[in-house]
């Protein structure tokens, strides 16, 4: 029997997923701090919905939704994430050491999420707040619609980034492929300075911030007029 | 004597050798000069105003000989519904066939969700969140409160999804298949800017499709998610707008919806264009059939339960939708009417907005003069949620007993032993809709041997 101090082990190819996430749901109340997951294989919605100041490893892939609407919990997939890794994560910790789908942290709301590789279309779609680092490229439509948090890219970003974005920050090391309605260069204030060295920091990213440039909202399309039809 | 009469259409003067156009009458006319004018479609509230073929095509058979009624006071006609008996460890139980349909706090005033809540428990039944989150208005006058998760997110969190008694994915509305919700900028105060995450005063357009998943395959496992994040506990909805009902709904139930809300293009809304209200979708009494049609044939009727919304205004609207298959009725334009929108004690001020008692629909400009739809705080302030609440306890009584009656005319012990033997049609496309013999008939239009219907 496993003590708090120790890592406790669940095997998903013996154990159903729900005994797994009802468990770590369990958490929010005592038993075990750090928890590891074997043979996930895919599986979808792995630990989500977790409450508590956990540490758990995914050993291996996981598929869509990994980690959805974390709340404290440093959650790590040691391989790499289908659609929806942490979407809605509203705080602690998520690290992709391989690569991300589509949607990753849509609509998140707080914490951060650390992909080390690539990160697909549509990543931080709809972010409301989450802070995520792509230390990769991450793919087309990425912020869309986002609201307000960070998005960093160590790479570069694919078309039609930031389409009809509110006011996350956006910040780009490599080439960014175009631009979607409404999203423009803006100028690297020493705000932003301070804000993407923590999070390179944080990320652990091998990257300064002298090589980002920032892009944002031009704020043209936050009221309807007429003038604006082509860009709707 | 002046030809022109001084009580013409619209008080303006007439002369009967003035003849309207069919085709350009007034409001097409007017239409056209206020595109011209400010350049950009019109946007409002409320549902299709264009005719459509509706519920009051139909007609109840009633007992004869061969049906036997019931006793209208003595002899009992149940009306409780039980919702969520397919997957979840928890069901919803209702006292009536008649729930509240998802309306925003933002669409709506933090008064006026109150009252939504109060009335909805004070004649058991739910009502439902809406594009704005969770307020603690209508979770603590709400004893059964239907959580939406909608494309947008707003407000969305694993607390909420924990303490709503149901869960109801939102892929579509009926005012507007396709579209995404509207709030403008004239209702974006600070607390629904909070509550949203965005910018104080802008013209919010939501998304209309969902962020992490598109397809019923996909949203097979985003149930699953909201699942195991809620500990299977929850009953959870999928609510479709009118569009391809017979297999939206059949791949909603093999996406494991627990319950199917199926919303028809005369539903309501807070904002929304209206070329969009007004053409797109098909109407109420076109998609209940083809929706029934799809669950049995999955042997799912009764299992997976169909609410349907669009339109119903009365206890003989709900009763014809119950007898055409629906599980349970929804409202939201009519209850906002039950709690006082379009008041004719607000006459004057109707007129100050250039609109009237009775016509008032531009919900989106937050200048409701009876305070339901607005978030100024000083017309916000003239809702009672408390009379409000009454109000629509009584409103939604009232609609139960007459399906009640209905029913018990119809012989039946329960509302849900109406059927569509109890029906038949005044026009052939109503027949054709829903799929019962036109009146005087034994003519069903496009029934055949062979479709078995």
């Amino acid at each position: 029997m496993a003590t708090a101090t120790d890592s406790e082990v669940v095997d998903l190819a013996v154990t159903p997923l729900r005994e797994l996430n009802q468990r770590l749901h369990d958490a929010a109340t005592g038993g075990p701090r750090s928890w590891r997951i074997v043979n996930p294989n895919g599986a979808h919605a792995i630990a989500v919905g977790i409450d508590a100041e956990i540490d758990v490893t995914i050993a291996g892939h996981t598929g869509y939704y990994a980690a959805g609407m974390n709340k404290h919990a440093t959650v790590t997939i040691e391989g790499n994430a289908g659609v929806g890794v942490g979407e809605n994560i509203m705080s602690g910790r998520i690290h992709v050491k391989g690569n991300a789908s589509q949607a990753c942290a849509a609509t998140g709301r707080g914490g951060l999420v650390v992909v080390d590789g690539n990160a697909s279309s549509r990543c931080g779609i709809s972010m409301k707040g989450v802070e995520i680092v792509v230390k990769g490229d991450i793919g087309h439509m990425s912020g869309f619609m986002a609201q307000s948090g960070t998005l960093v890219v160590c790479g570069d970003a694919g078309d039609a980034l930031g389409d009809s974005i509110y006011e996350t920050h956006i910040y780009v090391r490599g080439s960014v492929q175009g631009l979607g309605a409404d999203c423009i260069e803006k100028e690297l204030k020493e705000f932003h300075r301070e804000e993407l060295g923590r999070l390179l920091a944080a990320a652990g990213a091998d990257a300064t911030v002298d090589e980002f440039r920032r892009y944002g909202s031009a704020r043209q399309l936050y009221t309807f007029t007429i003038d604006n039809a082509g860009a709707y | 004597m002046s030809d022109f009469d001084p009580v013409g259409p619209n008080g303006t003067n007439w002369h009967p050798g003035l003849r309207e156009s069919y085709i350009f009458d007034r409001n097409t006319i007017h239409e056209i000069r206020r595109a011209a004018s400010q350049g950009i479609y019109d946007i409002r509230g409320f549902g299709a105003k264009r005719k459509l073929p509706h519920f009051d095509d139909l007609l109840f058979l009633g007992a004869s000989m061969s049906r036997y009624p019931l006793e209208g006071y003595r002899e009992r006609c149940g009306t409780d519904v039980v919702l969520g008996t397919r997957h979840s460890k928890n069901q919803i139980h209702l006292k009536i066939p008649i729930t509240i349909a998802g309306m925003s706090f933002g669409a709506l005033s933090g008064p006026a969700k109150e009252a939504l809540g109060r009335g909805a428990t004070m004649a058991g039944t739910s009502t439902t969140t809406g594009d704005g989150g969770m307020t603690e208005e209508e979770r603590g006058h709400s004893e059964i409160l239907v959580y939406q998760l909608l494309p947008s997110r707003y407000g969305m969190n694993p607390d909420d999804l924990r303490r709503a008694d149901a869960i109801e994915v939102v892929v579509g509305q009926g005012a507007k298949p396709g579209g995404g919700g509207m709030l403008l900028g004239q209702k974006i105060s600070d607390r629904v800017a909070e509550m949203r995450n965005l910018p104080k005063g802008i013209d919010q357009r939501s998304a209309c499709r969902h962020p992490d998943w598109t397809g019923p395959d996909d949203l097979e496992i985003k149930i699953e998610e909201i699942r195991e994040i809620t500990d299977w506990q929850k009953p959870i909805y999928v609510k479709i707008g009118a569009s391809r009902p017979y297999y939206d709904t059949q791949l909603a139930v093999k996406a494991g919806a627990d319950v199917i809300v199926l919303d028809g293009m005369q539903g309501g809304t807070a904002a929304t264009q209206e070329v969009f209200i007004e053409h797109v979708g098909l109407p109420t009494l076109a998609c209940i059939r083809q929706a029934v049609q799809a669950l049995q044939e999955m042997g799912m009727h009764r299992e997976v339960q169909l609410i349907v919304s669009g339109g119903i205004r009365n206890g003989a609207d709900a009763a014809k939708a119950l007898a055409l298959g629906a599980d349970a009725v929804s409202i939201g334009v009519a209850a906002m009417i039950a709690l006082g929108d379009n008041d004719p004690a607000y006459a004057e001020e109707y007129a100050k907005i250039g609109s009237a008692a009775g016509f008032y629909d531009d919900w989106h400009e937050g200048k409701d003069p009876t305070g339901i739809s607005t978030q100024d705080p000083e017309l916000a302030a003239r809702f009672d949620p408390e009379q409000g609440g009454r109000r629509l306890n009584n409103y939604l009584k009232t609609m139960t007993l007459e399906v009640q009656t209905l029913a018990r005319a119809a012989g039946k012990s329960h509302v849900h032993n109406l059927e569509p033997e109890d029906l038949v049609a005044l026009t052939i496309e109503a027949a054709a809709m829903a799929r019962v013999p036109l009146a005087g008939t034994e003519w069903i239009p496009g029934h055949t041997a062979a479709n078995g219907w």
